[in-house]
This record gives C-alpha cells, sequence and structure tokens, in this order.
C-alpha cells in the first residue's frame, strides 16, 4: 500500500512517449506553440494558460487534481507485467519493460487509486500513456478487475480514465481478451448497481475504446481529444480521402451520440463530485 | 483447387497424375502401377505437408479463397434455416448474417461474419468486416434469442471490423463494446466457433460465449500479422515472423485456455471436404448446445464473467 501526495514542487516525469509534460522550468504547447512557466501550467490543471490546450498528463497528475488534498492510496502496485510468450520484434517484449520501467514515475499502464472527492469515495482505474503507449495489457484488465472488486467492497462507484494507443500487441491474444475481461467484468458492476464513471481523454484509440471506454454509464471526454476505434491514419488510407476537419475529436463524438458531455480538467473534480452525489442521493 | 505456395510439390505432383492418366487413355502400355504409385506418393506429399503447418501457412489456410464461410455452413447443418436482416435502426450489414433456424430438432440463433466467394460477392459482403449496424443487428438477435430461451452460436470470420468514416460515426466502437458487454450476461447458451479469420476486436465483438471453438487451420489475435509486421517491424515484410511471435493458431490458443476446444479439418483444409466440415460443425454444436442446457442460467453466467476474468498474465 503506497501513498501519493501531490507535491508543491511538482511531480517530475519523462519526456518518453510524448508525454508532453515537462520537467523544466519552461513548457511549449503543442497546440498554440506559446512557451509559458511550467508552474503555471501545473496550477491550471495542466492546461495551456493560453489556448486551453489539454497537456497528455498520467494517473499521478490526475490523481491531484481529482482527490481530495491531492492524496490517493495506490492499489495493486505489485503487480508486475510478464513477458508469458516471449515475443520478440526489434526488441524482445522483455527488454521493452525494463526500458520503459527505468524511464516510467509509473509501474504499468494502468494504475488504480482510491481515495475521496469533496468527501465521496471513488475508486479511480487511470491510464499512463507513457508505459507503452498506454497500451491495453494483461495488468490493465487484471488492475480494472481488482478495482471493481474494490468498489464492491466499499460500495464506491468507478472512474476510468482512458488513454491509449490500443492493444499490446506483444501480448497478442491476451490483449485481446483484455477487452472480454473487462467488459464482463463491468456486467458485475452493473449488477451491483454501482455507476460507472468513463472519462475518455487524448488519445482514446482501438480495443479501450471498443470496450470499457464506451460503457460508461456515463461518458464523459476531455476537450479536443482523439477518440475512435480505427486510428485516422488507417481509415484514412481505408478510404483514400482526407479526413474532415474534427474528426474523431471529443466534439464530434458528442455530437453523434457516444458522450454524455465534455468536461474540462479544471471542473472535472466538481463534476465528478456533483455526479457521485447525485447518483447516491436517490 | 487453388494451389497456395507451400502446396507447390502438390500440385505438381498433381499435374504429373493427370499427365499419367492422360497417357494411360490413348496408350497401349499399362501404366495402372505407375498411378496407384503416383497417388500414394501425393498422399505422403500431403501428410508431410498439412501435418508440419507453421503459423503463417495456417493464415493463409484460413483465408483461401475456396473455404467455405458462414452462410455455407447454416445452409448444410440446419434441417431449417431463415435468414433474419436488419438492425432497426441504420441499415442490413451485409458483412454480418444471422438467423433462426434448427440442428437435431432444437432452435439455435446463428450469427456471424459473411466473406463472399467471387469478386463481386466479396465487395457486397465488404470482405466479411462488419460495419456498427452488423453488431448492433447481431445483438438484436441475440436478444430476441433470451427472450425466447433459444440457445446462440456464432460463427466467426473476419479480418476485423471495418475502419471507415461511417463507422466511426456510427460508433463502431460503441457497438463491439456493447456486445461484449451483453454477451457477457445474456441469459441462454452461447456458442462461438472461429471457422476462419478472427482478428481483433472484429472478431471478439461476436465472440464472448460459455464455449469458444476454433477450427484447426484458423487464427485468433489482437492484431493480423501483416499489420503487425507493419507497425512493430516497421515493413510489411516480416509477415510470417510475425504470425510466429503473435502465436496465434487454434493449437497455440488451446494451450492457453484462451478457448475450449478445436475442431480438426479434412487434410489440407476445411475447403478439401467442406462436406465433412460441415458435419464436424453441426455435431459439435449439436452436442456441447445439449450440455450446456443443463446448467443452470446463473451458473452460466458466472462461470462465463469467471473464464473471461482469469485470462492474462503477470508476476504478483
Ligand atoms: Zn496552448
Amino acid at each position: 500500500m503506497s501513498w501519493f501526495k501531490r507535491s508543491a514542487e511538482g511531480i517530475t516525469t519523462t519526456t518518453e512517449e510524448k508525454l508532453e509534460v515537462p520537467d523544466g522550468i519552461w513548457w511549449k504547447c503543442p497546440s498554440c506553440k506559446k512557451t509559458i512557466p511550467t508552474i503555471d501550467l501545473q496550477e491550471n490543471s495542466y492546461v495551456c494558460t493560453s489556448c486551453e490546450y489539454h497537456a497528455r498528463v498520467n494517473s499521478v497528475e490526475y490523481f491531484g487534481i481529482i482527490y481530495d488534498e491531492g492524496r490517493a492510496e495506490l492499489l495493486f502496485e505489485n503487480l508486475k507485467p510478464k513477458d508469458f510468450l516471449e515475443f520478440t520484434d526489434l526488441k524482445p517484449y522483455k527488454d521493452r519493460i525494463k526500458e520503459t520501467l527505468s524511464k516510467s514515475n509509473v509501474s504499468e499502464a494502468l494504475t488504480v487509486g482510491y481515495g475521496t472527492v469533496n468527501g465521496h469515495g471513488l475508486v479511480t482505474a487511470c491510464m499512463n500513456f507513457n508505459f507503452i503507449g498506454g497500451s491495453m495489457g494483461s495488468i490493465v484488465g487484471e488492475k480494472i478487475s481488482r478495482a471493481i472488486d474494490v468498489c464492491l467492497q466499499k460500495k464506491a462507484p468507478l472512474l476510468i480514465i482512458s488513454k491509449s494507443g490500443g492493444a499490446r500487441m506483444m501480448e497478442s491474444a491476451f490483449s485481446l481478451m483484455q477487452m472480454a475481461k473487462t467488459s464482463a467484468k463491468l456486467t458485475v458492476l452493473a449488477e451491483a448497481q454501482l455507476p460507472y464513471f468513463s472519462l475518455l481523454t487524448d488519445p482514446t484509440t482501438g480495443g479501450v475504446t471498443a470496450s470499457y471506454a464506451m460503457l460508461g454509464d456515463i461518458n464523459m471526454a476531455e476537450p479536443g481529444a482523439l477518440i475512435g476505434f480505427a486510428g485516422p491514419r488507417v481509415i484514412k488510407e481505408t478510404i483514400k480521402k482526407d479526413l474532415p476537419k474534427g474528426f474523431q475529436r471529443s466534439e464530434f463524438l458528442l455530437e453523434h451520440g457516444f458522450l454524455d458531455f465534455i468536461v474540462k480538467r479544471k471542473e472535472l473534480k466538481q463534476r465528478l463530485s456533483d455526479l457521485i452525489q447525485l447518483f447516491e442521493n436517490k | 483447387m487453388t494451389f497456395l505456395d507451400f502446396e507447390k510439390p502438390i500440385e505438381e505432383l498433381y499435374e504429373q497424375l493427370n499427365k499419367l492418366k492422360k497417357i494411360g487413355e490413348n496408350g497401349k502400355v499399362d501404366i495402372q502401377s505407375t498411378i496407384i504409385e503416383m497417388e500414394s506418393k501425393i498422399e505422403q506429399t500431403k501428410q508431410a505437408i498439412y501435418k508440419n503447418l507453421n503459423s503463417w501457412q495456417r493464415v493463409q489456410l484460413s483465408r483461401h479463397p475456396e473455404r467455405p464461410y458462414t452462410l455455407y455452413y447454416l445452409n448444410h447443418i440446419c434441417s431449417r434455416f431463415i435468414e433474419l436482416h436488419g438492425d432497426r435502426n441504420v441499415a442490413d450489414d451485409k458483412a454480418m448474417v444471422g438467423g433462426i433456424g434448427e440442428i437435431d430438432g432444437q432452435t439455435i440463433m446463428f450469427i456471424g461474419q459473411q466473406k463472399g466467394e467471387n469478386t463481386k460477392q466479396r465487395q457486397y459482403r465488404n470482405f466479411g468486416m462488419a460495419n456498427p449496424e452488423g453488431y448492433r443487428k447481431a445483438l438484436r438477435l441475440m436478444k430476441i434469442a433470451e427472450r425466447f430461451n433459444i440457445p446462440v452460436v456464432a460463427l466467426i470470420d473476419t479480418p476485423g471490423a471495418f475502419p471507415g468514416l461511417e463507422a466511426e460515426e456510427r460508433g463502431q466502437g460503441e457497438a463491439i463494446a456493447r456486445n461484449l458487454f451483453e454477451m457477457s450476461k445474456l441469459r441462454v447458451p452461447v456458442v462461438c466457433v472461429i471457422i476462419g479469420e478472427g482478428a481483433s476486436g472484429g472478431a471478439l465483438g461476436i465472440g464472448i460465449g460459455d464455449r469458444i471453438l476454433m477450427m484447426e487451420n484458423t487464427w485468433y489475435s489482437v492484431i493480423s500479422p501483416e499489420s503487425c509486421s507493419s507497425i512493430l517491424w516497421h515493413s510489411w515484410d516480416h509477415k510470417e515472423t510475425a504470425a510466429e511471435q503473435l502465436k496465434l493458431t487454434a493449437d497455440h490458443m488451446y494451450q492457453f485456455k484462451l478457448v475450449d476446444g478445436v475442431l480438426p479439418e479434412p487434410l489440407g483444409g476445411a475447403h478439401h471436404d467442406p462436406e465433412r466440415m460441415a458435419q464436424t460443425l453441426k455435431d459439435t454444436i449439436s452436442n456441447t448446445i445439449r450440455e450446456l442446457k443443463l446448467i443452470p442460467v446463473n451458473d452460466l453466467i458466472r462461470d462465463r464473467i469467471q473464464k473471461f476474468c482469469q485470462m492474462g498474465f503477470f508476476d504478483e
């Protein structure tokens, strides 16, 4: 059992795999290209103060934002990835895991936390894009499954924050079956009448979209997030046409009926708190 | 018969045999013994090739242009079959078929992807790549089955869910996710059989059940060997290696306990004797459903969820 406290000095993260949170004094926005002090970005919930671009952050930052005093109890950190298939592409999966672990401040592509939001208990399973592209492997599925067990024990709602490039190819069919596993386990949560809030963030694609990310009782997304089943490049190659502006962005999904609403990161905690209370006060 | 690259030695022997037969027809020489010799050589070569297939060769067999597809099986294994159309919302997806049928006096609701048998049909069937309305049609039929206590059988054969613009607009991801969720708790026996390609979420979208079975020369993976090669090796040239690395054959999947059984195919693949393959499929479905009907439905669902929840590997 480990506790995480959001520190005033800011959290150091690596810049590996396009995680845009800086460890320097200045941060350059990938959207509007303006350079702003890192401290300003942190104090603005990692949203660009100039153009409201929502920087890609992971569980460390999200837990700091949504939980009271920025405190969450981290669960199942003892689960470690394993190269069961002995998969080797240009490098062995084993080495890929080792390398990622040495550079990353998280232990897998998903971290589970428990804490309170304005005094109300909430279990959060948050994906980490800086761990092999937020890909869904066995640990992601197992942690979600166990997070649901905690919800059942504590009678607490579940929040999953999705941010994923898709499948963990190096786990082949085991990766695929995590879609089945998480969806099957969500039926148990539904049976217990505990609400499941799904927050889709940039980017949410592939198997994650085609399983738990789309199965929330409430589906919400951060502004401008890329959300889809097939990636834009694959679609472009298939239809041999340019894709319309804003295609597969949060606003597009809201318009087509797949989201309940879009929520700005600065308003996320209050929105979650309202939802939890509204679902409790039956 | 279309021969695949690794079947060339068999093709050549057949050509020699045909030549021999022609000589026998118009010649005075008695070549009967040579023909018999040749036939036994063909048999030996077939055994040698088909008993030692590698992963990529199985992928090739799963895509063989003469391989039987879903509707062939349904028309051959059902004493009666009525195809049902449409998702009652957007369209009738031609890549996903379904209907109500009967095997050995048992009514069954069937769903499955459908590929086309010639160029025109292949386009009509969108190469077996369903749109969201295909998954929603399948769900509609499964819900009818649940209401009337009719077991469900899904025949899986797809290179993937269709990655198109409209598919995304209409929520391909949501459609597949919804099926995973609903199939997990469907209150009737569900049997899934992979009869060809089991590619990724497009296959899994009708793939949650009490028994998951694979025909011998099929594959099941999170990604096709070609796409895997292109992403991880940055080139299309490593599909054979990718196929090996993905461990995607029926044997692997059974060994990993990700599927519950493997249906033997006729030597050389289902297309070498489609009727015999259909008979194997029919018997398997019939027996499996009889067995599943004995299990109380709450136990059935509990075990189904439990089975999928055990899938995965990690250190603790
Ligand atoms: Zn900006």
